[in-house]
């Protein structure tokens, strides 16, 4: 009993912190107010059937976006309190330990659980419609794919307050996160839930990559796609290339830690540089899946309130295609300090320089778009328009990291810091706040509020400046990042508060939001015609909220923007809408793939605790449900009849 | 020539003037040595071509939504089927390569003068420094002396940096004087600085290594030559020897002040540290490790590193 006792004081539930007691309530509470509200409500039923068991792209789409913005929340305020903590020298609101761990769940989860599942979120509930899909082409593996990221993002928060936090820093460097220097559950949860959610990414882009290849609308060749549509292409082009060598370089670090492995220690012959390689040989890479569908949705953006085709179309492509291929030949620049020698940086650093070339005609390319336009200030177009002035100061300090010998005064500074905040915040998280306004009506059938919009839009312009912009001063001050703490005569203690107070004003700008989408649902303009902006692409011919079967009919989608002109062109929409139309075949939902990923979530549980049985419990189980998807699953999924579309489509007004 | 001056200075103009006005100090920009000058004169180069590019696009920008807006008087120029032009699209292409031509040639050169001693005529001074969680051992093998946390240089002498990792991966920054190098265990890196002013300059371990990394800092204190060959006969005359025992309690991961001694062993040295890394000895800056060095009672660690699950333990020896 007393061992029992010991072992839950010691080492499962993390103690002696009253923020973590703070947060074992919170999730009580929430829990059982959660628990309490499907059962008062009778809800029980409509979520097993509606959501959980769900194969519609659509509806997994939502629930990425769901949990995106809860991650985003998570994340923010890991980053508030880090802030929080250096707004003063010598503050004592958090301790080094707690401060390393809340860095390293800061990165992780903004990374891998916030930006990635709002990407996949977006591609899920847009690209499918706009290529006239009536799913992805793997409907099974998608949930498969959500469920994963679903638990493996369980599994990584989970360690808050079960076990520990991580506290290697995202990059987990080697030999630091190896067993001898981090000894402790933390990092082992680092390990399983990248592990985990990796495996859902790469199932996603096959499913993406395949969709998009084999499922386009009739006529539609692969240069008259969306640019958003193309932008998914590429980035799940390089998600196949890039996320087996996280995988394998996660289960190498895992052997180490658990089975007493040598990959990643000088020991016994092992390398512990292995790890940085491997690790930026997938997270270069990496940072262009985040980006890339970000540059889709500002190319549609743009276009639709510019009311004006996108300037240089295949330009736009192949920039894209070349920017995927270099993003794999520069991950040395992550670490140009470690001695590589003159030959080696030279050649990564002008890799590196390369790829602002096609970022180049990418920016000029949009600013030439909105040229004889009309541009309409949405919300929507105001992120997207954000994006190129901000962008611009991260993407061009950039390139002066690029110069191999000056990143030896930048490396790992707050210059460093500044950068990649303005190119993965004014690059990835302005392109998806652009993107849930634009496609919100689509998802939900409203418009979200555009007053409200524009007021957490100046906040976060303001406070994301505020925050960000100094970070360049204090680095070349001196100032290196990951430091709990710094001294009151280093002379950085007035930047560091200016920073402080620009974040909080992006906190301030998040609560907004969430009032937005709130007070939105109730009050928000009714999207009743399908087409809110005047749209070009395809997602934008079917009502909104889009049916289960996504379109009725469709039409010849040859060339771009053909949606725009079939609106010119006079009865052309009348005619396609007056097809005949026929029964249509879509996929069986299933409760299959959320229990499956509830295995992955106990083997995942199991290994961070190093209790093998249970491991091998849940390995079992998934081996079990393959098993019986492979040879016991005829999946012949049903028919919706021709009746039960015209009246869908009736009561949408559109017969 | 010319204009590569020209940019650099109206560089070093616009980021100096920010700093004036909050009057700060940016040792980065002010640098006390050939090595930081070097970098420096990049960071000008490279600031200034892209403040060019940033200000076109700035402009652009600031003409196209404010010209271009829906509700202005005169829609008449609105022409939605404009959507390419060769001329322009080529144009920006070409414009962006030649930048980056001219950032790659001087990053190339550099990258190949910093491997050189900044000084070649002077035969430079070879410190030995290794980093432990957290703190720094200098070795001066010339002298025979070491120190802790703190770095004596002779100022106008090219310093030749060998350095190596005891533990976690670090990195030797001191902006003052030039960029920084990591350390890792089993083997060395290298890296030049020099120090044109006499002056105290600070440095730190730049490369998150581990729980107390932002205590992990030095001092660097550049003297003129006379004053250098005085505190090496000071501390060589005042200062205990570093045994192996006192240097077993350096190992340990801690934060500790300032130290000097007038002599260290031999095993310490970085060519003996890292052919030991290299062999089967278990890794290093384990829990407790300071004890199962002497290779007699590694398994007494091992039992203990058990608890925290540390199988690699085992694999030692």
């Amino acid at each position: 009993m007393d061992q029992l006792m010991h072992f839950l004081t010691h080492k499962f539930f993390v103690t002696g912190e009253p923020m973590i007691y703070g947060a074992d309530v919170a999730i009580a509470v929430a829990t059982i107010g959660i628990l309490f509200v499907l059962t008062y409500f009778k809800k029980w039923k409509w979520l097993w059937r509606e959501w959980l068991t769900t194969v519609d792209h659509k509806k997994i789409g939502i629930m990425y976006i769901i949990a995106a913005i809860l991650m985003l929340f998570r994340g923010g305020i890991d980053g508030l309190l880090m802030r929080s903590q250096l707004s003063f020298p010598g503050l004592k609101l958090l301790d080094a330990q707690h401060y390393n761990e809340i860095f390293t769940t800061h990165g992780t989860i903004m990374i891998l659980f916030m930006a990635m599942p709002f990407i996949i979120g977006m591609i899920n509930v847009a690209m499918p419609l706009q290529i006239g899909a009536r799913d992805v082409a793997f409907p099974y593996l998608n949930a498969i794919s959500f469920w994963l990221f679903f638990w493996a993002a369980m599994l990584l928060n989970l360690s808050f307050v079960i076990g520990g936090s991580p506290d290697a820093g995202w990059t987990s460097y080697t030999p630091l996160a190896e067993n001898g220097l981090d000894p402790g559950l933390g990092e082992n949860f680092y390990l399983l839930s990248l592990q985990i959610t990796g495996i859902g990414t790469l199932a996603s882009g096959v499913n993406f990559a395949v969709t998009i290849l084999k499922m386009r609308a009739p006529g539609m060749k692969l240069m008259h796609m969306p640019m958003f549509t193309w932008s998914t292409l590429i980035t799940s082009v390089i998600i196949v290339f890039a996320f087996p060598v996280l995988t394998v370089a996660l289960a190498m670090l895992t052997i180490d830690r658990i089975f007493g492995a040598h990959f990643f220690t000088s020991t016994a012959g092992g390398d512990p540089m292995m790890w940085a390689n491997l690790f930026w040989v997938w997270g270069h890479p990496e940072v262009y899946i985040v980006i890339l569908p970000a540059f889709g949705i500002f190319s549609e953006v743009m276009s639709t309130f510019s009311g004006k085709r996108l300037f240089g179309y295949s330009m736009m492509v192949w920039s894209m295609v070349l920017i995927s291929a270099l993003s794999f030949i520069v991950w040395v620049h992550h670490f140009f300090t470690m001695g590589a020698g003159p030959a080696v940086n030279s050649f990564f650093g002008v890799s590196t320089m390369l790829i602002a070339i096609p970022t180049g005609v990418k920016l000029f390319n949009w600013l030439f778009t909105l040229r004889h336009s009309k541009i309409r200030f949405t919300v929507a177009h105001m992120w997207a328009l954000a994006f190129i002035p901000n962008f611009v100061i991260g993407g061009l300090t950039g390139v002066m990291l690029a110069v191999a010998p000056a990143d030896y005064q930048y490396h790992n500074s707050y210059f460093l810091i500044a950068h990649f905040h303005y190119v993965l915040i004014a690059g990835t998280v302005f392109g998806m706040f652009a993107g849930l306004h634009y496609w919100w009506p689509k998802m939900f059938g409203h418009i979200l509020d555009e007053k409200l919009g524009k007021i957490a839009f100046w906040l976060w312009m303001v406070g994301f400046n505020v925050c960000f912009f100094p970070m360049y001063f204090v680095g070349l001050q001196g100032m290196t990042r990951r430091m709990y703490t710094y001294p009151a005569n280093a002379g950085w203690t007035s930047l560091n508060f200016i920073e402080t107070i620009g974040a909080f004003l992006m906190g301030i700008g998040f609560i907004v939001m969430v009032w937005m989408i709130i007070y939105s649902a109730r009050h928000g303009e009714r999207d009743v015609t399908g087409d809110p902006w005047d749209g070009r692409t395809m997602e934008w011919m079917t009502s909104s909220p889009a049916p289960e079967y996504n379109f009725a009919t469709l039409p010849d989608m040859s060339g771009i923007d053909r949606f725009w002109y079939m609106k010119q062109e006079k009865g052309a929409v009348e005619k396609w809408r007056k097809q005949k139309i026929e029964e249509i075949h879509m996929p069986d939902n299933s409760g299959r793939p959320f229990i499956m990923c509830v295995l992955f979530f106990i083997a995942g549980f199991g290994l961070c605790f190093e209790w093998i049985w249970l491991a091998i419990v849940g390995l079992a189980g998934i081996l079990l449900f393959m098993v019986l998807r492979s040879l016991f699953d005829p999946d012949e999924g049903h028919h919706i009849p021709v009746d039960v579309i015209e009246r869908t489509e009736r009561e949408a007004g559109r017969l | 020539m010319k204009v590569v001056k020209s940019v650099s200075k109206a560089s070093a103009l616009f980021l100096l003037s920010l700093f004036f006005l909050t009057g700060c100090d940016i040792p980065v920009l002010q640098p006390k040595g050939p090595v930081g000058r070097q970098e420096y004169h990049l960071i000008l180069w490279s600031f200034g071509l892209m403040s060019v590019v940033v200000l076109i696009v700035f402009i652009l920008f600031a003409v196209m939504i404010i010209k271009y807006r829906a509700n202005r008087k005169d829609t008449t120029n609105y022409d939605p089927e404009n959507h390419g032009s060769a001329k322009l699209e080529v144009l920006w292409t070409i414009i962006p390569i030649i930048i980056v031509i001219l950032m790659a040639v001087p990053t190339v050169t550099s990258e190949y003068n910093l491997q050189k001693s900044p000084t070649p005529s002077v035969k430079p001074l070879t410190v030995e420094a290794t980093s432990i969680q957290w703190k720094w051992v200098f070795k001066y093998p010339e002298q025979g002396i070491s120190t802790v946390n703190e770095l004596y240089i002779p100022k106008d002498r090219p310093i030749k940096l060998v350095l190596n990792s005891q533990d976690a991966m670090a990195s030797f920054w001191v902006p003052s004087l030039g960029g920084q190098i990591y350390t890792m265990t089993g083997m060395n890196t290298h890296m030049y600085l020099q120090a044109d002013e006499i002056g105290t300059f600070q440095g730190r371990a730049a490369n998150f290594n581990g729980k107390k990394f932002a205590d992990q800092t030095f001092d660097v204190v550049s003297q003129s030559s006379s004053d250098f060959n005085n505190w090496v006969q000071t501390v060589k005359s005042t200062k205990p020897a570093l045994t192996m025992n006192e240097y077993k309690k350096l190992e340990k991961p801690s934060v500790v002040g300032k130290m000097a001694f007038s002599a260290y062993p031999k095993q310490i040295s970085n060519d003996a540290m890292n052919a030991k890394f290299g062999g089967m000895e278990g890794m290093p800056g384990m829990s407790d490790s300071s004890e199962s060095k002497s290779s007699d009672d590694s398994a007494k660690s091992g039992s203990k590193a058990d608890d925290m699950s540390g199988m690699s333990m085992k694999g030692g020896n």
